[in-house]
This record gives C-alpha cells, sequence and structure tokens, in this order.
C-alpha cells in the first residue's frame, strides 16, 4: 500500500501542497504556529535588538516596573527581564522540544515492535510502560533528577524517560491495527527483515498520530521541565528558564508584581499554542489519513477519483 | 482479579525501581545524620546502626519484608519513624485530593453537559477555549497567582498557608485547603470538561438516542436518563488518571501555600537528602495511584456491564 511499490502512481497531492494545506486549511493549526514560530525567532534572535544584556546586572535599577528603559522592568538584580525572558525562552523551549524527542525517539521502537511482535514480547514491553506510568510524572521526574544530580542535559533525560510510555502506546495501538493490513503480510511473503517492515513499511503509515502525540507531548514537557526547575531541579543560575525565573520572582511577588507576572504570561502563552496546534493538526491530520483511507479502499476497484 | 493481581505486580516493581534509584544517590546517609565534619569512626558506627554495612542483596529483602509490614524504616534526619511522618501527612493530601475532585465534579460536568447540549454554540465556544487555559497554567503559576491575589491587598480572604484540622475548626479548614484545591482544580477541570463534552457528543449521536427521541421521550430524560449513564463512563477514567497526576502536583502546591501534605515531605526528603523518607513519600502516592486505578476499573464495569475484567483489548 506503499506508493513506491505501486507500479501506477497514486495521485498524491506533493508535500508541498499538503503542508500548505494543514497550516491554512485549520485555523487552530495557524493560530498555533503563528504564536509558536514568532516565539521561537524571538528567543533565539531577541537578544539583538533588545537594549540591555541579559546578564549584566543593574544595581541601581532592581526590581524597577516597566518603563521605557527597560520595556518590563527589572528583577532583583536589577537585570533587564524582557532580555531575560528572550534568554530563558531558548531553556524553555529546548527543554520542551528535545525532550519530546527523546521521548519519540525511545518509545516509537518499543511501540513498534510491541505491536509487531505482539505475545509475550508486547506483553513484557506494555507492563513495562505501564509501571513507569503508574508513578506520578512530577515525582518520577524528580526521582530521576535526584539520582541523576540536576543539570539541563538531566532534565531532558528525566522528562523523556516520563512521557516514552505514552509514545509507545500509540505507536503500539496503531501499529496493531496496522501490522494485520495486506500490505504488511505482502511485505513479510518478499521476504523482507523485521526491521525493514516496522520501519520502512509500517512506520509511514502510522506516522500521523505520533505527530499528533508529540505535538501534544511539547506543550506538557515544556509545563513538567518548568515545574522541575521551579522546584530547583533545572539548570540552574546565571541562565534562566521561565520555571526559574518564577520561582524567583516568588520570593518578591508582593513588592514587585510585574516580575512574576512577564515568565507565568509567557509559559501560558507557548503552552496554550502548543494545546491549540496540537488539537488542530489531530482534526487535520485525522481528516487527512480519513480521507486517504477511502481514497485507497477506492484504488482496489478502480483509480482512486480524488 | 487479573487486574488486582497486575496491580500488585506493579507495586512490587515500583518499589524496587524506588530502591534502585535511591541507592544511586549521591552522598552517604551517615554524612546526612552527622554532617561532613564526622569522624571515620562514628560514620562507620552510623552505618552499622542504619543497617548500610549489610549487602546491598540483605537491605533489598530488609527494605520488601518493611514495606509488607508497612515499616518504612526511620528518619534520618529526624530519628523518628518514618510511618508516623508519612501517614498525618498522606491524609491531608487525600482531603487535598477529594476537596479537589469534589469542586471538579460539581463544575466540570454541568458546564461539560451544557457544552455538549450546545453544542457549536456560543456558549460552547466560550466553555470549550477556557478550558484550553486551564490546560495551560502550570499549577505552579495558579497557585502563585492566587496566592498573590488572594492573600494579600483589599481580597485577602484567605491565608497565605498552612493547614487546620477539620475537627479543630470547619470554616478554617476549608479556608486553608481552598486555594490549594483551587489551583489544582483549575488544571483538572479543564480534562474532565473536555472528556465530558466529547463523549456526551458521541453518545448523543448514537442510534439508541435517536430511537429514544423517535419513541418520544422527553428531552431531558433523553439526557438524563439515557445518554449520560455511558456518555460519563470515559469521565471516571479521566478522573482516576487525573489522581495520579494530583499525586505528583501536590508537591508544588504544597510547597507553594505550605500545605503541610506528603507532597510538601517530598521536597524536604529531598533537601535533607533523607532517604527512607524519600522513598515512602515516593512509594505512597504511587500506590494510592494504581490503587486509584483499579477502582476506575471496577466502577467501570459496574457502570457498563458489557466490560468483563481480566480481557483487556
Amino acid at each position: 500500500m506503499t506508493t513506491k511499490e505501486n507500479n501506477w502512481t497514486v495521485d498524491r497531492p506533493s508535500w508541498k501542497q499538503r503542508a500548505t494545506n494543514l497550516v491554512f486549511a485549520n485555523p487552530q493549526v495557524t493560530i498555533g504556529l503563528g504564536i509558536i514560530i514568532p516565539v521561537i525567532l524571538l528567543s533565539i534572535f531577541g537578544n539583538m535588538i533588545t537594549p540591555h544584556d541579559p546578564l549584566t546586572t543593574h544595581p541601581v535599577d532592581r526590581l524597577e516596573p516597566p518603563s521605557g528603559q527597560y520595556p518590563l522592568g527589572t528583577d532583583h538584580l536589577g537585570r533587564d527581564i524582557l532580555s531575560r525572558l528572550f534568554l530563558g525562552g531558548q531553556t524553555t523551549l529546548l527543554i520542551g522540544f528535545t525532550s519530546t524527542a527523546l521521548a519519540v525517539i525511545l518509545g516509537v521502537p518499543i511501540g513498534l515492535v510491541s505491536g509487531y511482535f505482539k505475545g509475550t514480547t508486547d506483553e513484557v514491553l506494555m507492563r513495562i510502560m505501564d509501571i513507569v506510568m503508574s508513578v506520578p510524572t512530577l515525582l518520577l521526574g524528580l526521582l530521576i533528577l535526584v539520582a541523576l544530580s540536576s543539570s539541563m542535559f538531566n532534565l531532558i533525560m528525566a522528562i523523556g524517560i516520563v512521557f516514552t510510555p505514552r509514545l509507545a502506546r500509540i505507536t503500539r495501538s496503531v501499529t496493531l491495527s496496522e501490522s494485520k493490513q495486506s500490505y504488511v503480510l505482502a511485505a513479510k511473503a518478499r521476504g523482507e527483515s523485521h526491521i525493514h517492515i516496522m520501519f520502512r513499511e509500517i512506520l509511514p503509515n502510522v506516522k500521523s498520530p505520533i505527530i499528533i502525540e508529540s505535538s501534544i507531548r511539547v506543550g506538557y514537557a515544556i509545563m513538567v521541565g518548568a515545574s522541575l526547575s521551579f522546584l530547583g531541579l533545572g539548570s540552574g543560575p546565571p541562565y534562566p528558564d521561565w520555571g526559574f525565573m518564577i520561582s524567583v520572582a516568588r520570593q518578591y511577588m508582593y513588592s514587585s508584581p510585574w516580575f512574576l507576572l512577564w515568565p507565568s504570561l509567557a509559559l501560558l502563552v507557548v503552552i496554550m499554542a502548543t494545546n491549540i496546534l496540537g488539537d488542530g493538526l489531530k482534526d487535520a491530520l485525522n481528516a487527512e489519513t480519513s480521507g486517504e483511507r477511502r481514497c485507497l479502499i477506492q484504488i482496489t476497484i478502480t483509480r482512486c477519483s480524488k | 482479579m487479573k487486574r488486582v493481581l497486575t496491580a500488585i505486580v506493579s507495586l512490587f516493581i515500583v518499589s524496587t525501581a524506588v530502591f534502585a534509584i535511591t541507592q544511586i544517590l549521591p552522598g552517604s546517609a551517615a554524612t546526612v545524620v552527622l554532617g561532613t565534619a564526622a569522624t571515620e569512626e562514628a560514620i562507620k558506627n552510623i552505618e552499622a546502626q542504619l543497617g548500610l554495612n549489610r549487602s546491598l542483596w540483605k537491605q533489598y529483602l530488609d527494605y520488601l519484608v518493611g514495606l509488607a509490614t508497612l515499616n518504612f524504616g526511620v528518619s534520618l534526619t529526624s530519628q523518628k519513624p518514618v510511618i508516623g511522618m508519612i501517614l498525618p501527612r498522606f491524609v491531608r493530601t487525600l482531603q487535598l485530593a477529594l476537596v479537589t475532585t469534589g469542586l471538579t465534579i460539581i463544575t466540570a460536568i454541568p458546564l461539560g453537559v451544557i457544552a455538549a447540549k450546545k453544542r457549536n454554540s456560543k456558549i460552547d465556544h466560550l466553555i470549550t477555549t477556557s478550558t484550553y487555559l486551564g490546560m495551560s497554567l502550570p499549577s505552579f503559576v495558579t497557585a502563585t497567582l492566587l496566592l498573590l491575589v488572594f492573600t494579600s491587598g483589599s481580597l485577602a480572604f484567605f491565608p497565605s498557608g498552612g493547614y487546620i484540622p477539620i475537627s479543630q475548626s470547619v470554616v478554617g479548614w476549608l479556608q486553608h485547603i481552598f486555594l490549594p484545591a483551587l489551583s489544582l482544580t483549575v488544571v483538572v477541570m479543564a480534562y474532565v470538561l473536555r472528556q465530558t463534552r466529547s463523549s456526551l457528543i458521541e453518545t448523543l449521536e448514537s442510534k439508541y438516542i435517536r430511537t429514544a427521541r423517535l419513541k418520544g421521550v422527553d428531552e431531558s430524560k433523553v439526557l438524563f436518563n439515557h445518554a449520560l449513564r455511558n456518555g460519563l463512563l470515559p469521565t471516571v477514567t479521566v478522573l482516576a488518571i487525573n489522581f495520579g497526576w494530583m499525586m505528583g502536583a501536590v508537591v508544588i502546591v504544597e510547597e507553594i501555600f505550605r500545605y503541610p501534605g506528603i507532597g510538601e515531605l517530598v521536597v524536604l526528603a529531598i533537601r535533607n537528602r533523607d532517604l527512607p523518607v524519600l522513598q515512602a513519600s515516593v512509594l505512597v502516592p504511587s500506590a494510592a495511584f494504581i490503587f486509584a486505578n483499579l477502582t476506575a476499573d471496577i466502577v467501570y464495569t459496574w457502570l457498563d456491564p458489557r466490560i468483563t475484567l481480566g480481557d483487556n483489548q
């Protein structure tokens, strides 16, 4: 059923067309990306346009409210909050995306193997995943970080491990139904290796649910990362991430609520954008796959009319 | 029965994993008790006293036997039995979880039903959009903002933290528990609401509801007698999953509100490197979560007799 094995090509839209369709057909995807992409760009390049260095202290101007000189005010050491917000965005987003990527790298092969081989392999792998999931997320992350000592790398590892079972489960459930399809049986009959069947035949056909799940996970990963560094288990000073900024700002919240408000708002906006994007992708990709399915059923009878 | 067995096995493996992880913690337990300036000899004595000179295998076996008899050992910092420290705190955390679940049920389910009933209306859009807010606010942000707004200035209706037992003063208990519970509710409510809405919409579109309507059953009867019973099934699962989330989130919320529950104990134990306390304060909430899942499964079969336990899938 993968197109390359067919002698006749199915009229599929090019990936460019599909990408434009995906971005603009669903308003949720448009809104989500419309927020996330600027935030990423601002965290990378934002410090080129801000007037102050994020690490320079101005002892005279401590805990200033927003003003012409400091657009969002200053923190307890007189550092410019706007520039620190951009710098903190780098860490926060990096943690969110890389830990999700790690969960995908670990979880997807586990799910593929589990759903493809079934039987005892499946039973053992899924029980392990169940057990990882039976420890509350934050507690497990906390435990891993305490054991490994806190650093940015370990934080990413901890969140990645915590989220692995969820991706493994999703991948497994779609692989289970997919591995009964005739194209998998055909590949087996051709004598293809298990690795080939799992990664070259099944994986391309189950990518939609994986993409949806990981886009939802990014928001959670940012949230868990921020929570852990709020507890003082993150990368630590002087490089701020938003969770750590909030935990510092909490000590000054009655005298300087601005300091607390900005990183909170930044976190809210980014996580909300990933949630909206995830929901939009779910609708868009589900619609796309169900359309494709219908099309593929038609192929067996006549050429796809689409 | 098979579910109960699985729960016991997971409990066993989780406790093994917790033991393994706490074994690789940096720093010796003896230095926790004595401080870093202790002499070689004093450390040896304490290690013997704590049983740290035994083989790892022996320590593990003793640990398991301890768990089975609810003996979690002795705290390294306070020298008191851990079980005595854990129990009252766990009861307080459970109170917090129960109040949160209660608040969630009385808010999320009615709102979810309204959103499903008036699908695609303005009210539905308003409710659905506001759930994004709940899903996107990390609980430490909600908690801190609530603390900022309601404990100082003109809106200072609540104390900034602490706990009063319900036996001492009902009002005081409620005042202390309300803000932490509210910051948890904001999140849980969003998930429960979305689940209630989507599963109820699905149920309302099913054939048996159409039949009921064609039969001329009153619309409110269709909703309450026919649809809700099936439509609320997945909500039970979501509530159980969120119980697990709460058991983790209390670490942050209790720390912020200085609520003396099990979450605050986790932070304390990490700070003091108090191994036995840390082991117990991670294990007890995990066990509670496993138990909550088991209960949800049983409630599920009770509500929907078509599902039988033992053969999942």
